[in-house]
């Protein structure tokens, strides 16, 4: 599934790395410490975290994972949207909790 | 082939962390290295490279890249490790709370290390600095040939 079809299905809010919309998406991972997605995701994965800095891009684009969702409705720093542009991978936004939305995912993926 | 690359990386910056990792990425993708371990590289990089930012107040990234690995040395300056062995435990971090605050400093770096290098040295004088070195080899036997 393209991130663009997941942004269409549970109407996820697009903030920026619009580029990266058509990317494929290969399963998801959800966590909030940097080193955990350093060492366990997978290229194509999309992250979902409540983490909002220009750090989180970094490891994205370390990764190749395919797009970001910040959860409960959290908005990136500065700094990390102006790398999402310039990376190309889509920083995504939902109102919903961690659990929600991982849980949705993955339906939507998995189920 | 021979290639050498120096990189410095400032202690405390944040901001910066990561960019020596994306550039030794990019270097062996254009030299078309075996995927399987320009990831491993990458990961056992970052997390190296991300200690420095952490832990110390400056430091230099040298790598040298041959047909058939690439060495990576870091050597920063900084409080050093009093017992390295402390910190290949899973969990053991003596990061701030403003650095684990971002989701570093989970104790999970070292391990990432080790498990991403065919080698990785660690020496380190307290009051001084640490020196890290990893060796990957292109030639990945798990994964098939280059």
């Amino acid at each position: 599934m393209k991130v663009a079809e997941l942004v269409e299905k549970l109407e996820l809010e697009i903030l920026g790395g619009e580029q990266g919309l058509d990317q494929e998406i290969s399963g998801g991972y959800t966590s909030d410490l940097l080193s955990d997605v350093m060492g366990k995701a997978q290229s194509g994965m999309i992250w979902i975290t409540l983490q909002t800095h220009k750090n989180v891009m970094a490891i994205a684009s370390l990764k190749e994972l395919s797009a970001i969702v910040l959860v409960n409705g959290a908005r990136p720093e500065a700094d990390m949207l102006a790398q999402s542009g310039t990376e190309g991978i889509p920083v995504l936004s939902t109102l919903e909790s961690t659990f929600e939305i991982s849980g949705r995912i993955y339906n939507i993926l998995k189920g | 082939m021979q290639m050498h690359f120096e990189y410095s990386v400032e202690g405390g910056n944040f901001s910066q962390a990561g960019l020596t990792s994306s550039q030794v990425k990019k270097t062996l993708k254009q030299l078309n290295v075996n995927g399987a371990v320009i990831k491993r590289t990458v990961v056992a990089l970052y997390e190296a490279e991300v200690n420095i930012v952490a832990h110390a107040y400056g430091g230099t990234i040298l790598v040298d890249i041959d047909e058939e690995k690439i060495v990576i040395e870091l050597r920063d300056e900084g409080p050093g490790i009093e017992d390295i062995g402390k910190t290949m435990e899973i969990g053991y971090s003596t990061a701030t709370p403003e650095v684990r605050e971002m989701g570093f400093g989970a104790g999970m770096g070292l391990s990432n290390m080790n498990n991403n290098s065919d080698l990785l040295e660690i020496t380190s004088e307290v009051g001084k600095g640490t020196c890290v070195k990893i060796i990957n080899h292109f030639k990945d036997d798990n994964n098939g040939n280059k």
